[in-house]
């Protein structure tokens, strides 16, 4: 473009201001990435879950069991397709730092309720027949360096005092569905309940149920709950969804905060850069000025205004995005597994930069607009 | 033929008719020009001379379609530019008018070279076409071989050169110089100011300019005085009440 020369002439006109503006995108932008990051690992659960899925829980707490006796009563209802029941295990792999999640799982209907965690048929059948067997997911495995056929110990601290359960790992599952969860660890229920102390024998974590349609959640959680009303062990039942929203409600408002936290960067950034653009435009007034003298529109002031302003915010924001896509997956091991996956999408890298443009273009809007409307003879009188 | 009397021909390449200019200051009217008459034709050199405030500059500003008179009419090869929109005006000003300010106004980021391509690149001449152009002013004005220097790389003088150079790319109708040899000393000053004559007599240009300076305003073919709102004649060179001789 023949009037690059001159927008780039003067981008680099000072060029510790250019760093420092560039800069300011490049640590907002990434600011905003990581953000997001977070927040997507938090509503993971909430957007990948399965809109035929009920998760039934005890009303009291998640922490508190059910009867195991619910299961055939649940599979009697009607719109009911499948059920299936886990317990949290809570065990130590090596280190406290390891942390992973641990299910007990119930083999004969897991993949029923649970599709799109996919095992290997041969590796399936392999962990049915073993009464120690446990399958892991892809992302542990790799994180622990397993294959089939390890044998893994897990210090339990919940069940069977501080004991060590050993495992031997008989397959790994990957989920079918982008940015599923693939930290699990899952072991059989007999193998589980077997160790258990008799006061806890028969007694359930929770419950998944599948659906045959969408269109019964409603109706089936409603059977479900009002079946248990009145007694020792009343549920709460909600879509998997709706269960996985109120899960991360437990860390705190976590997509406020960081609403509030990306709100404040991006306004401070379009201050700062609009305060930039501002004494950069008021400092050479009279050479604008002189290119309208010589046949310059007022548009093409504006352009070139905006034309830097824009070039700033393309180039901080693809900064701070690339410094993002480098940062997160070391964030993410850091993280030792505490979060899910974190994902630095297209989405958010899409968004990050628009959103950049957007604030570039604005900060870039007001001194274009009033460079634009300068009067050439009162900006001449002025050099 | 250079008049001020309003009775000029009507071909001519400038024509002024009544012109007047009026600013409002802190509720107050200040009259800078009255009816003012003037007849410039192509190839003229004109010099406008009067203490500060007389309304040179803002003369100047006006024929070069800077800013709008109050009442009458400018006329420029047959344009009349007065009752131009914004736009229309800046288009016209790029295609007719070579400005040369005292302060240079080069544009310190770009290089001597970029800084005279500048009104090409709102042509429609190619890359190789515009360069052609450049080389060709800059050789005109004696910089060619400074045409990558920065303006602080060069002297006053060089630096007014490069305006000129500026000024003359396009090849516009006519020049518009407002104390172009103000910040310059003397042996600057005259060589600029025989640059400005070489390109009246050599090569047909129409320079009008406005100066402080009695030994600058001599090189012009006439050097009219505003006084109080109205140009007055100097008679230097030989021209009359009339016109030129």
């Amino acid at each position: 473009m023949k009037f690059s020369n001159l927008i780039f002439a003067n981008l680099f006109r000072k060029k510790l201001r250019l760093l420092l503006t560039v800069g300011s995108f490049a640590v907002a932008l990434f600011l905003f990435a990581f953000l997001a990051v977070v927040r997507g690992a938090f509503n993971r659960g909430a957007d990948i879950a399965g809109a035929d899925r009920l998760v039934v829980i005890n009303r009291i707490s998640i922490i508190q069991p059910l009867p195991l006796a619910y299961r055939d009563k649940i599979l009697r209802i009607p719109g009911v397709k499948a059920v299936t029941h886990n317990n949290w295990f809570g065990g130590v792999y090596q280190d406290e730092k390891n942390f992973f999640p641990q299910f007990v799982i119930d083999v004969e209907n897991q993949r029923k309720v649970l599709p799109e965690l996919k095992v290997p048929d041969d590796q399936w059948a392999a962990f049915v027949k073993d009464r120690q067997g446990a399958i892991a997911g892809a992302k542990t495995a790799a994180r622990f360096g397993w294959k089939v056929g390890d044998r893994i110990p897990i210090k339990s601290s919940l069940f069977g005092g501080a004991g060590t359960w050993d495992f031997n790992l008989d397959g790994i599952y990957h989920s079918e569905r982008a940015g599923g969860d693939e930290s699990q660890f899952w072991f059989q229920w007999d193998y589980f309940e077997e160790r258990m102390p008799q006061n806890f024998k028969g007694n359930v974590g929770w419950y998944v149920i599948k659906l045959d349609s969408p269109d019964s959640a409603v109706s089936v959680a409603k059977v479900v709950d009002d079946m248990s009303a009145n007694s020792s062990f009343e549920t709460k039942t909600e879509t998997e969804s709706a269960f996985a929203a109120g899960w991360v409600k437990q860390f705190g408002n976590i997509q406020f905060l960081i609403m509030t936290i990306g709100t404040v960067v991006f306004f401070t950034l379009l201050l700062v850069t609009g305060n930039t653009m501002a004494i950069s435009v008021r400092e050479r007034v009279g050479e604008l000025a002189v290119l309208k003298a010589i046949g310059f529109t007022d548009r093409s002031v504006l352009f070139f205004v905006l034309a830097e302003a824009l070039t700033i915010a393309l180039v901080g924001g693809l900064l701070g995005l690339g410094l993002a896509m480098v940062a997160v997956p070391v964030l993410g091991a850091a993280l030792n597994g505490l979060l899910p996956t974190l994902i630095l999408s297209k989405a958010i890298l899409s968004l990050g930069l628009g959103i950049a443009v957007l604030v570039g273009g604005i900060s870039g809007l007001l001194p274009g607009i009033g460079a634009m409307r300068m009067r050439v003879v009162n900006a001449l009188r002025r050099v | 033929m250079i008049r001020v009397d309003g009775t000029g021909k009507s071909n001519s390449l400038i024509q002024v008719r009544g012109l007047d200019k009026t600013y409002r200051r802190g509720g107050e009217e200040i009259q800078v020009l009255q009816r003012l008459n003037l007849d410039v034709d192509k190839g003229d050199f004109v010099g406008f001379m009067g203490p500060s405030g007389s309304g040179k500059t803002t003369l100047l500003n006006l024929l070069g379609g800077l800013d709008v008179p109050t009442h009458g009419s400018i006329t420029v090869a047959g344009d009349e530019i007065t009752h131009m929109s914004g736009n229309k005006l800046t288009q016209w000003r790029a295609r007719h008018v070579g400005f040369i300010f005292q302060m240079y106004n080069l544009i310190p980021v770009l290089t001597a070279f970029q800084n005279v391509e500048l009104p090409l690149l709102l042509t429609k001449l190619s890359k190789s076409e515009r360069r052609k152009h450049v080389e060709t002013a800059l050789g005109v004005v004696g910089l060619a071989e400074r045409m990558n220097h920065y303006p602080r790389q060069l002297s006053g003088g060089q630096e007014q050169r490069v305006a000129i150079a500026r000024a003359i790319v396009a090849d516009p109708t006519f020049l518009l110089c407002d104390e172009p040899t103000g910040d310059l000393d003397r042996k600057s000053a005259d060589e600029i100011m025989e640059l400005i004559h070489r390109l009246v007599k050599e090569f047909g240009k129409t320079v009008l300019m406005v100066t402080h300076d009695p030994v600058v305003a001599k090189r012009a073919d006439l050097t009219l005085h505003l006084e109080k709102g109205v140009l007055v004649e100097a008679g230097e060179l030989g021209v009359t009440a009339g016109g030129a001789a």
